[in-house]
């Protein structure tokens, strides 16, 4: 157990050390360099630059020094003092802007694995337990569609639906009178009406392929000697699917948590820009278009630890309530 | 569709042995790629996603002939005109010839919008092999005859115009040349980096093997999306649009060949101890000869599944950075930069067809998932079902 737990910790750090390698290579990648335009910026804003100044930022960002060094300087600023750098689009700290808009990222990426799960479960033992039947058909097709959907184009179609049956555009986390209100039950039933449409459609491919490969691993199991003996002793076969063969089916749903988290972060980054939520999505898209790197690049590095984590933690979960993992 | 062995239990049935024996026969005398091809003939959603693809393909091929209009031209008379669906009848008129009706302009007296109404009295008819715009059929053979076209200073815009008077019919059409190749190009790159990494990983073992399956577990631990879009952001604006089309299939082929590498490692790893690889070695074949020429057939078809599989993938990345504006650029025609016009929920709302494209896009995926299927069931005829 120590040593699984130790094994995916060393994973863990190793992988975030090379995202944040790659995060540096991206700041870096682009035509000219971030203290040039920042003293342009400055200047143009009419403030007096002197040479002092200068000299303490290009200290400070490591200017004209190797590559390898600007990148201490930068990784070190992160890890010690949780100094990502400034954004030249917005004027401010990145640590402040990416704060201000993490909750509700973690809030929505959270609730739509619970969703999943709590949808796919369900359907998925349903549809295998009433093979070829309608209902059935139904959910393989919808399956099928789901998969094939990229999330952002069932915003799209979502978003024209509700707008022109409602009239109002979606998007936002509350309503009007919410906005500024202070935190009440009625802030919080608000702010989940507005979560329903972003978690079911960032959620809708995890789903699909949840309950496909649910209704795969159970039809499978549904016909072993184990289940037929149990059946042959009279057990009630709503309880004896649940108790066996269902257990069994969970199994490898579970354990891909590490696959549905990366794409439900990358659906949720695109799913957002559509549905304009005051998420790090649309956030991302702005520096990118900006070129904004500092703010790009320590956003990709946030998103990337953030799921690493998530990771970490369900492979803790796993082991502790599957022990047969560890010796995989 | 009645197939060999399902024929052959048919006549086993009736009694008619001896031609029951016959087909028998011709099933066990099947090549492999003739038991792959019958069993995939038995998938209906293979076929139905197979005439799918070679449709939206071979539109790809043609696309100059079936436009009926210049896809960069602007018909600045005609911003935002609705679509103008042919049609065979109507209140007065009933016709083997379709015909549509000629838009007319109106300007909205309180918003000054522009809007576009159907004259009904004035039907035109529908032009087939008519003279338009030239281009080169195939590259080659220059002309200029469209499958359709509307009439003399009446353009016909099948799915209207967008916001600059361009023909999106003419544009969908042409946007299925890169769209539909992204995923092939792309899919070529996975395919030589998943077979060569996941090969070394699989035959050699031992410490490449840690690294390369350390290096694939962190690919698949980190959300794309993020990624792709900083990469495709940071490629140098004064590139061409080639360069750019083949800078996007490489960003979207280094999350791509993960997958791939696994299957090709899993394989190899079963199949390096086997007596006809221990044979080859000892004959003093390379180790490169061995992996390609007796281990990598061994497990063609399932490579062939995979990367059917992988295509939709490719095609889903470049559509999704397109549209945020971050892949291909115009006047790159792509189904993801045609619908990075429909960003705005105001102006899907009044001019919903520019979502058009989304619908093409579920199309051709749904189209790949089909086919991949039948293959993967296919891919080993001897299983039983």
């Amino acid at each position: 157990m120590t040593q699984y737990i130790a094994r995916r910790l060393t994973f863990m750090v190793v992988s975030l050390f090379a995202i944040s390698f790659v995060a540096f290579v991206i700041i870096e990648l682009p035509p000219g360099d971030y203290l040039t335009l920042y003293i342009n910026q400055l200047t143009i804003r009419g403030e007096r630059v002197d040479e002092a100044r200068i000299e303490s930022l290009k200290a400070e960002y490591g200017y004209g020094q190797p590559f390898m060094v600007r990148y201490y300087k930068w990784i070190s600023g992160i890890v010690l003092r949780g100094d990502f750098g400034r954004s030249l689009q917005w004027r401010e700290p990145v640590s402040v802007l990416i704060m201000r808009r993490l909750p509700v990222t973690v809030l929505i990426s959270t609730m739509t694995i619970i969703f999943t799960y709590l949808v796919a479960i369900p359907i998925g033992i349903y549809s295998a337990t009433h093979q070829y039947s309608i209902t059935d058909y139904i959910v393989m097709m919808f399956g099928f569609i789901g998969l094939a959907t990229p999330s952002f184009l069932l915003a799209m179609f979502l978003m024209y639906y509700l707008y022109t049956q409602f009239g109002v555009p979606p998007g936002g986390l509350f309503s009007d009178q919410y906005r500024d209100a202070a935190w009440s039950l009625g802030k919080v039933i608000d702010l989940g009406k507005h979560l329903i449409v972003p978690i079911m459609v960032t959620g809708m491919a995890g789903t699909a392929g949840g309950i496909r490969g649910l209704r795969a691993t159970l039809l499978d199991e549904l016909w072993m000697d184990y289940v037929e003996t149990a059946r042959v002793k009279g057990l009630s076969e709503t309880r004896l699917v649940l108790k066996y063969p269902v257990r069994v089916a969970l199994n490898p749903m579970f354990s891909t948590v590490g696959h549905v988290l990366p794409a439900i972060v990358s659906g949720a980054t695109i799913v957002d820009v559509v549905l304009n939520l005051p998420t790090v999505g649309p956030l991302l898209l702005g520096s990118l278009r900006s070129q904004d790197m500092y703010l790009a690049g320590s956003l990709v590095f946030i998103l990337t630890f953030l799921t690493l984590v998530g990771v970490f933690i369900s492979d803790i979960v796993l082991v502790i309530a599957d022990p047969r993992i560890r010796y995989e | 569709m009645a197939t060999e062995a399902t024929q052959g239990r048919l006549l086993l049935e009736s009694g008619e042995f001896a031609r029951a024996a016959d087909v028998a026969e011709k099933i066990y005398t099947a090549s492999q790629s003739r038991l792959v091809i019958m069993r995939l003939l038995r998938h209906r959603l293979a076929i139905v996603g197979m005439v799918v693809l070679i449709l939206f393909y071979m539109t790809a091929i043609l696309a100059p002939f079936l436009a009926p209009n210049d896809p960069y031209r602007y018909f600045d008379e005609y911003l935002y005109a609705t679509p103008q669906l042919p049609r065979f009848r109507d209140d007065e008129v009933s016709s083997w010839r379709p015909f549509y009706y000629a838009l007319e302009r109106k300007r909205d007296p309180q918003t000054l919008k522009m809007t576009y109404q159907y004259n009904t009295a004035q039907r035109l008819y529908v032009l087939f092999f008519a003279r338009g715009f030239p281009y080169k059929l195939f590259g080659v053979i220059p002309t200029d005859i469209h499958l359709i076209s509307g009439q003399e200073g009446a353009p016909l815009f099948l799915f209207g115009t967008d916001a600059l008077g361009r023909d999106l019919f003419a544009r969908n059409i042409y946007a299925t040349r890169i769209s539909l190749t992204v995923g092939l190009v792309g899919v070529a790159l996975t395919f030589v980096l998943g077979c060569t990494l996941g090969g070394l990983s699989g035959y050699y073992g031992g410490t490449v093997d840690m690294v390369i399956q350390r290096i694939i577990e962190f690919l698949m631990s980190i959300p794309m999306l993020p990624l792709w879009m900083a990469l495709s952001a940071a490629l140098p604006r004064e590139w061409s649009q080639l360069q750019i089309y083949f800078a996007i299939t490489i960003i979207l082929a280094i999350a791509g060949w993960t997958g791939l590498a696994r299957v090709v490692r899993g394989k190899l790893i079963s199949l390096r101890n086997s007596d006809y690889v221990t044979a080859a070695v000892l004959s003093g074949v390379t180790d490169g000869k061995i992996i390609l020429r007796h281990l990598l057939p061994g497990f063609a078809s399932y490579l062939i599944v995979h990367v059917t599989l992988a295509i939709p993938g490719m095609i889903l990345g470049e559509t999704a950075l397109s549209y945020l504006g971050l892949g291909l650029q115009p006047p790159s025609i792509s189904w993801g930069v045609l619908l990075s016009d429909a960003q705005n929920v105001k102006s899907i709302a009044v001019y919903p067809w520019i979502m058009l494209p989304g619908l093409f896009v579920i199309a051709v995926v749904l189209a790949f998932n089909f086919l991949g299927d039948g293959l993967r069931d296919a891919a080993d005829p001897y299983k039983e079902d």
